[in-house]
């Protein structure tokens, strides 16, 4: 085949598919409150993990300023005195960069192990108890820096009455595993509700083929292939996957929109200047891409599916 | 052109509709295929479309065997073929020049060629006024017109009609005729079965005669004449 044939057969079937590429949006604009209704359920569908990611991406943004915010463990030396404590623990208070110091007697100390630990009858043999006066301190989040933490942890490490003093990472990696146990779940509904958009892109297209049955026979009668007939039904999925993407988008960012003046202010009461993330440009475009894919892939089942029924008899 | 070969076909159920049939159509003749309701007419030209595959026998159709056609290459056989039905099988939701167009769409003709070929087709049946209205505003015998021109479109060699008169009266079913004998003219193979006996019997034409899932006549006037 010459250059200029193949030239031509490419022109003519990129016609042919901008042609059903037009003619499937006439067909779908004849019944816009069912394009709608369709297109409205696939974008909640989509809505709902797209939002639960932007979510989870500003907890991470929010909390990636919190490594250094952890607690610090202030074990204090045997010889201590009850009023030294008080003592200490009203300095330390008055520090610009501690927010927050929570004094745990080594009474409350033996209290809460015999409690949580199990041992309570092995304890009772004791003499003397052996747990510190311990003094948990918060760093203000202003000084969360994780420099910032090192700095004050090694001022306390050098006031004669401290034993130890540590940081306490605990609650952080707890977050951070609690958030990861999120990014699973939202990874599973989001698989959850892709399915639901392929069984509703199914469904819509079956209907579609179940009301052009006619039309499918004529075509075959008269030499339609399964490609020239299938093509104007996979128009039809990628338009209910596009519309129902761009759905998704306008809601979460709708949602966002009123999201972010509580946040801000809330953020503000922490003296904390943090801006909700908003629909980012890699998240859009995988929204648009999946919905599209869904769209195609959802039509291409149930055509697949229903085509071959169809047979002129 | 057509050419069956001891070809039997019973339908899913143990139904007989066609049994040992023999005969061979050669290019350009024109044939008539009649008998009862019942008898097999429509089974028969639905094994030269490919809308029913035979269970015993061939079926040969420009030399092609059939039954080597797969599935997938159906359509572009089907391209080849002109197939008229008694019910017209139009889209009601597009125009008459839609209509007559979709054959040329679906085998990707170049947009100037298809409104030229429309227009030559609608203009052999006497419709080239109608075409920008829809099928439902048309009589019986226009819209049967309307099927015609779809069916030869195309310009293809074999010409196949089921019953295509069924729904007209004689009028109209003469003037039907008369489109076929044109195109039979100009070289097209032309099957039409139809069990208006009064109408053909008066045409000088083949008749393929079906009983009861059986071939049991075929006579040519026209060879009759010259063996006279
Ligand atoms: N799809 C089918 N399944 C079962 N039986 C059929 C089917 N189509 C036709 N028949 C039977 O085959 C016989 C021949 O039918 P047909 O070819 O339509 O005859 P005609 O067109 O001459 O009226 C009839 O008895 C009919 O009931
Ligand atoms: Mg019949």
């Amino acid at each position: 085949m010459s250059r200029h044939n193949l030239k031509t057969r490419g022109h003519v079937l990129l016609m042919r598919h901008l042609q059903v590429f037009f003619y499937s949006i006439g067909q779908l604009s004849r019944s816009p409150f069912s394009l709608f209704m369709t297109s409205a359920v696939i974008g909640i569908a989509l809505a709902l993990p797209t939002s639960l990611h932007i979510l989870l991406k500003n907890a991470q943004q929010l909390s990636s300023g919190w490594d250094g915010a952890a607690q610090i463990s202030v074990f204090l030396k045997e010889s201590v005195s009850e009023q030294q404590v008080q003592a200490l623990q009203k300095y330390l208070r008055k520090q610009k960069e501690i927010a927050e110091v929570t004094y745990i007697s080594r009474q409350q100390a033996l209290e809460e192990f015999k409690a949580q630990s199990g041992f309570g009858d092995a304890l009772k043999a004791l003499k003397s108890n052996p747990l510190p006066s311990v003094l948990i301190v918060q760093p203000a989040l202003a000084h969360s820096e994780p420099l910032q933490t090192e700095a004050l942890l090694e001022k306390i490490r050098k006031d004669k009455r401290v034993e130890i003093a540590q940081l306490d990472m605990q609650w952080v990696k707890r977050l951070y595993a609690i958030m990861d146990i999120v990014r699973r779940g939202v990874v599973v509904l989001a698989a959850l509700l892709a399915l639901a958009v392929l069984l509703v892109v199914g469904n819509t297209i079956r209907l579609a083929i179940q009301n052009r049955r006619d039309e499918i026979v004529v075509m075959k009668l008269i030499g339609g292939t399964d490609a020239f007939i299938r093509r104007p039904f996979l128009y039809t999925g990628f338009w209910y996957g596009i519309l129902g993407a761009m759905l998704a988008f306008f809601m979460v960012t709708l949602a966002l929109l009123l999201l972010s003046g509580p946040v801000e202010r809330l953020t503000a009461l922490y003296q904390n200047s943090f801006e909700l993330t908003r629909l980012d440009f890699s998240t859009s475009l995988t929204l648009m891409i999946s919905g599209i894919a869904l769209g195609l892939i959802g039509s291409w089942l149930a055509v697949g599916r229903h085509l071959r029924e169809i047979e002129p008899a | 052109m057509i050419r069956f070969d001891n070809t039997s076909k019973r339908y899913p159920g143990g139904h007989d509709a066609l049994s040992q049939v023999n005969f061979f159509i050669p290019p350009g003749q024109m044939a008539f295929l009649t008998g009862h309701s019942g008898a097999g007419k429509s089974t028969l030209l639905k094994l030269i479309a490919l809308l029913e595959r035979p269970t015993r026998g061939q079926v040969f159709v420009n030399n092609q065997n059939l039954a080597r056609i797969s599935r997938t290459r159906i359509p572009y056989f089907r391209r080849k073929i002109g197939i008229i039905f008694q019910d017209h099988q139009l889209l009601f939701d597009r125009t008459v020049f839609d209509n007559v167009a979709l054959p040329l769409i679906i085998a990707g003709s170049p947009r100037r060629e298809v409104g030229k070929r429309v227009r030559a087709a609608l203009d052999k049946v006497g419709l080239l006024n109608k075409e920008k209205v829809y099928p439902i505003t048309l009589s019986g015998g226009e819209q049967q017109r309307v099927g015609i021109a779809r069916a030869v479109v195309n310009k293809p060699a074999l010409l196949l009609a089921d019953e295509p008169t069924g729904n007209l009266d004689p009028e109209l079913s003469r003037e039907i005729m008369h489109i076929f004998e044109d195109f039979s003219q100009v070289g097209v193979t032309v099957l039409v079965a139809t069990h208006d006996l009064d109408m053909i019997s008066r045409m000088p034409y083949r008749q393929l005669t079906l009983k009861a899932a059986r071939l049991v006549g075929d006579t040519d006037p026209v060879e009759t004449e010259a063996s006279a």
